[in-house]
């Protein structure tokens, strides 16, 4: 237990250290969402209607790219082998860092999104239910996402390969991530997609560990 | 630490008919060793010829293709062994400090500024591991042996790029383990002495 506590403790302070790095993926999030108005016009109308989507893609992206660099540092200067030889089971490790990772990256998003939904003009209803469901939908992404990061560990360009194998998976979660949140706003309700979305994080947190695992010990080989 | 004396026939490490093979190609078999409190092992033979793989293979870090072996457990149910392969797990943006507290944490629980302390690396506590020379990640990584007492040392080049102080300092560090009843088994290229070692040539 101790071992997994400094690990997490390790993992917090080297995403501050290099806030720079911490702050890419929201960067990129808010700088992305400002292209859309240039590039479809500025028009109320059209970005509250693609404004929920818009959300839900670019934190997709967001995750997937800050999660490059999960495991393949690790993997670089030799810390895989030392959690290898650490008694900490693997299982451990990659929950530990899915956890660190989505405090560091997507709640950067939840705690952000009522400032892009002023952005895009959304309804009122809009500044609950975009952080809500982004708080339930983007654990997900993480624990998915890291799956893949592992599987490329080796890999020297990995960026677009990981974008390749991990967002297919995780479409499910954009689809109701964005239905919850239409739902909410329009006033029909969201429990239902809120149930899948909640459903969906517990079925990650129960598997992803260990694919993850298994994809950091084959790299070991 | 176990008494020397009592603990001169406890074998630590045991291995009968190890075999390992990488994509296919045999890298070695029928290895057979046994190191008991005190012992220490040399590993030698040309580059490639399984002297890393049969270290990380006791490690647990690569699936032997056959035969069994034993290592001992900590106090607290973690592994007995330290295990120092080719690289250096340091992060550049963490203090000398705090990178073998880290490592420590993760392995056990350590004595960060005795292994600071053996060697030399007190007066470099507070720096960024970045703006250490190789030798200095070297001897920061080596720190971890001390910092955190285990049974068996399982040593890959531990003295690359050390200069002769600090090989002398891995000799002591390496005589007193053996002294307080510990076991090494080292692959080298014969840059540090290891007193009456045995020798298991992996070259044939």
């Amino acid at each position: 237990m101790t071992a997994a506590a400094a690990l997490f403790a390790h993992e917090l302070r080297l995403a501050f250290r290099s806030g720079g790095e911490m702050a890419q993926g929201l960067v990129f999030f808010l700088l992305a969402l400002s292209l859309f108005p240039l590039g479809v016009g500025p028009g109320p109308a059209t970005l509250e209607r693609i404004g929920v989507g818009l959300i839900w893609v670019l934190a997709l992206f967001a995750v997937t790219l800050t999660l490059e660099r999960l495991y393949a540092e690790d993997a670089r200067d030799g810390t895989l082998d030392l959690y290898g030889v650490s008694g900490l089971s693997f299982e451990v490790v990659a929950l530990v860092k899915a956890a660190s990772h989505w405090l560091t990256s997507g709640l950067l998003l939840v705690l952000f999104s009522p400032l892009i939904c002023l952005l895009l003009g959304l309804p009122a209803a809009a500044y609950a239910a975009v952080p809500a469901v982004l708080l339930l939908g983007t654990p997900t992404l993480t624990l998915i996402g890291g799956i893949g990061a592992a599987l490329l560990v080796q890999s020297r360009r990995g960026g677009l390969l990981l974008a390749l194998i991990v967002l297919p998976l995780e479409i499910p979660v954009l689809i109701f991530g964005v239905s919850a949140i239409e739902g909410w706003v329009s006033g029909l309700g969201a429990s239902a997609q809120l149930s899948i979305l909640g459903a969906m994080l517990l079925g990650a947190l129960a598997l992803a560990p260990f694919a993850t695992a298994a994809a950091l010990r084959l790299a070991l080989e | 630490m176990v008494d020397a004396e009592a603990a001169a026939t406890t074998t630590l490490v045991r291995a009968t008919g190890l075999a390992c093979r990488r994509v296919g190609r045999e890298i070695f078999r029928d290895i057979d060793l046994e190191l008991r409190a005190g012992e220490a092992l040399v590993l030698r033979g040309p580059n490639g010829s399984g002297k890393s793989s049969l270290l990380r293979v006791l490690a647990g870090l690569l699936e032997p293709a056959g035969g069994t072996f034993t290592l001992p457990a900590a106090a607290d149910g973690g592994p007995g062994y330290h295990y120092i392969g080719h690289a250096d797990p340091l992060k550049p943006g963490l203090t000398v400090e705090e990178n073998l507290a880290f490592a420590s944490a993760l392995t056990g629980r350590g004595d960060v500024e005795a292994g600071l302390r053996a060697f030399g690396l007190g007066r470099l506590a507070d720096a960024p591991a970045r703006q250490l020379s190789s030798g200095q990640r070297r001897r920061l990584t080596l720190a971890r042996l001390r910092a955190v007492t285990k049974p068996v040392w399982l040593l890959d080049e531990p003295a690359v790029g050390l200069d002769a102080a600090n090989r002398g300092r891995l000799e002591a560090l390496i005589d007193d383990h053996r002294r307080a009843g510990g076991a090494v088994l080292a692959a080298t290229h014969g840059d540090i002495a290891i007193a009456d070692a045995g020798l298991l040539d992996l070259g044939r």
